[in-house]
């Protein structure tokens, strides 16, 4: 069958602020760039991100990059590589300019400066006290940084293909990447992108987690091809996690709501948090409160006829309080769990919320993977940027305001860095000659596939799987039996089938694509979870508690390392942290506590 | 509908940027979608074209539609009124 090829010097996979920002460098440099997209630009995730994007530009108070890397360094619970850290804070201040001056609408203050506010983890002098680093659009940050970056790409000419999937990375015998297969979601025509560059911007994978706060488009597309691509994924055990999502939606039910007086109980109406802390009971930390939710869900506690959820109980407030103080929140009760919460409790779960990690890359933006003893041999031709991407910054837990500080300052380095590399004015590689072999046969496994696993099914069973053996607090035997679990899953999601067989708009087929990526996903990170015996940021083990030769239980002396999942045989291995700052001292090792 | 149209606009409600809109579009195209007349059928395509952000806040009540969108507001009257479901 002979597949359309359409040239491009460079490929981004992804319109959301990481892909944007990348394409503006390319294009900008008189490059023919490529932006592929499953929805509108601006209906891409980054949308959804409200707090803002912290730079320590000191508008309303002394702040200083070196201190924010100290937040962030700390925040990651030192796993964070420090070099990729100092390149991300001390690029901050100029990357918010220049969004400012791609027509950003940034709050202000009275003298037209950008408004800075405060925001959890943001603090001055190395710890000492809150300071007002974060730079926000109102609500809509997110949504506002993408008109921005789209309206910039339509002026410098970058060419999108909207509704369009990536299918495959397309690499050749020595290991170098020509660009992607894709499918036109209108047509089912496949296509190659042969490329000189290709940049991997495609989000998050929260959709692998039962109850995640990520929109449905979440489903780790970029991840999955790189996986197929024999590519290892970088430190996939850390996720971030929210206390209290609706349960079976993951809409999220702001912290506010336990500051008003909200209580948790159990399915006795215990008001379990008493046992749990019983000083700062339901106002405990985010996750002393996410631990106790899952151990009585655990423990057969939990509401509901699974027993998977909990309540938040704000019946005994004065319904004035509730509307007043909480707006919202009582229509969030009605949409999504057909709870009136004046009247009745909500049912909440512990809920996804980030990625920490993803496809390893050096600060440059590019890719890189162990080879013959070096942990970070370039992949030529490949790069990616944002959540999709393990620079490492965000380490084993992420600060408050980074993801769109990431998506900025690595989608730029990306895009200089493939703009580099293309100046350097290597010609397009020869394509192999089976390079969409791959995804053709994928999609005709589906289409002609009889008897096979049905893809709703299979990716509810993946989500509990992931929900109940890897959420936010872990147990050893647990993360034991959802390896075995998720390896079954695996096997479903190998031999989806389809009832559509149709060519144009079929969007069963797009679903089960996406599936075969979620999977790979969920796999790296129950296996890369289930291999680390240690606490440490947002992967926090029963089995390894706090104690005084392990505060936290974080244990340095064995674990401060990176894990890299190798998805061919689905081994596991690790590199070191990075903890050598660029121009600075590294931030030495310390108990994370706030 | 068509077939065609009909899956395009499918994947346009159910890969938004927001979840809330996900779910809610999601629930809408199963449980209300198909008793809306031709006329109304078309008003939801414009409806799903907007903003995330506006429309969630056309739907959560949190706005009310302008003089411009008043022929959106009995489409956006039944969307509120869509059954709940627990979703995924």
């Amino acid at each position: 069958m002979s597949i359309p090829v359409l040239k491009f010097d460079a490929v981004i996979v992804g319109a959301g602020g990481a892909g944007l920002r990348s394409a503006i460098q390319l294009s900008e440099a008189g490059l023919k760039t490529a932006v592929l997209s499953k929805v509108f630009p601006t209906r891409s995730h980054t949308v959804a991100a409200q707090g803002g994007v912290a730079a320590s530009l000191g508008n309303s108070e002394e702040d200083h990059w070196h201190w924010h890397m100290y937040d962030t360094v700390k925040g990651s619970d030192w796993l964070g590589d420090q070099d990729a850290i100092e390149f991300m804070v001390r690029k901050a201040n100029e990357c918010v300019v220049e969004l400012e001056h791609y027509g950003m609408p940034f709050d202000r203050t009275d003298d037209g400066k950008i408004y800075q506010r405060p925001f959890g983890g943001h603090m001055s002098n190395f710890g000492e006290k809150p300071v007002r680093r974060s730079c926000a659009a109102a609500d809509r940050t997110g949504h506002a940084m993408l008109h921005a970056m789209y309206q910039r790409n339509v002026k410098a000419n970058t060419q999108f293909f909207v509704e369009w999937m990536a299918l495959d990375l397309i690499r050749d015998s020595e290991g170098h990447v020509l660009g992607v297969t894709a499918m036109e979601m209108e047509t089912g025509q496949v296509v190659i992108f042969h490329t000189r560059a290709t940049i991997f911007a495609t989000g998050g994978a929260g959709r692998i987690f039962y109850s995640s706060t990520n929109a449905f488009i979440n489903t780790g597309d970029g991840l999955g091809m790189a996986a197929r691509a024999g590519i290892p994924l970088e430190d996939m055990e850390f996720w971030q996690f929210h206390p209290t999502g609706v349960a079976g939606a993951g809409v999220l039910i702001t912290e506010g709501v336990r500051g008003e007086g909200g209580i948790l109980r159990n399915a006795n109406k215990e008001r379990f948090m008493e046992r749990y802390a019983p000083n700062a009971k339901d106002l405990a930390s985010r996750d002393v409160v996410s631990r106790a939710m899952t151990t009585e869900i655990n423990e057969g506690r939990g509401c509901g006829v699974n027993k998977d959820y909990v309540l938040l109980d704000i019946t005994h407030l004065d319904p004035n309080t509730i509307m007043k103080r909480l707006p919202g929140i009582r229509e969030i009760g009605l949409q999504f769990a057909g709870v009136d919460c004046i009247k009745e409790p909500l049912p909440v779960v512990p809920t996804c919320h980030y990625q920490m990690g993803g496809i390893p890359t050096h600060y440059s933006g590019r890719v890189v993977t162990p080879q013959n003893g070096d942990y970070n041999t370039v992949v030529p031709g490949f790069y990616a940027a944002g959540e999709c991407a393990c620079a490492s910054v965000h380490g084993a837990n992420r600060l408050g305001t980074n993801s769109l500080l990431d998506l900025l300052v690595f989608g730029k380095s990306a895009g200089d860095s493939a703009v580099e590399d293309l100046k350097a004015g290597k010609a397009h590689r020869e394509l192999p000659k089976n390079a969409a072999e791959q995804s053709l046969a994928r999609i005709a496994a589906l289409d002609s596939r009889k008897g096979g696993a049905n893809v709703h099914e299979t990716r509810l069973a993946m989500q509990r799987t992931m929900q109940n053996h890897a959420g936010v607090f872990r147990f050893g035997d647990l993360l034991k039996s959802g390896v075995e679990k998720i390896l079954e899953v695996e096997k479903a999601a190998r031999e989806l089938e389809i009832k559509d067989k149709s060519m144009a708009w079929n969007t069963a087929r797009t679903e089960a694509l996406e599936m075969e990526n979620l999977i790979e996903v969920a796999k790296a990170t129950m296996l890369s979870a289930e291999a680390r015996k240690e606490s440490r940021g947002a992967h926090v083990r029963d089995d390894a508690p706090d104690t005084p030769e392990f505060p936290n239980g974080r244990n340095d002396a064995e674990w401060l390392k990176h894990t890299l999942f190798n998805p061919v045989d689905n081994s596991i291995s690790y590199k070191p942290v990075n903890m050598q700052p660029l121009t600075v001292e590294p931030i030495a090792l310390k108990t994370r506590s706030y | 509908m068509e077939r065609q149209d009909y899956e395009r606009l499918r994947w346009r409600c159910i890969r938004r940027a927001l979840l809330e809109l996900d779910i809610t579009l999601t629930r809408f195209l199963d449980d209300g979608f198909d008793q809306l007349t031709e006329e109304e059928q078309a008003v939801f395509v414009d409806l799903v074209a907007l903003e995330d952000h506006d429309l969630w806040y056309l739907i959560s009540g949190k706005t009310e539609c302008t003089d411009d969108e008043a022929h959106f507001a009995p489409v956006v009257e039944k969307l509120r009124k869509c059954s709940v479901r627990l979703a995924n």
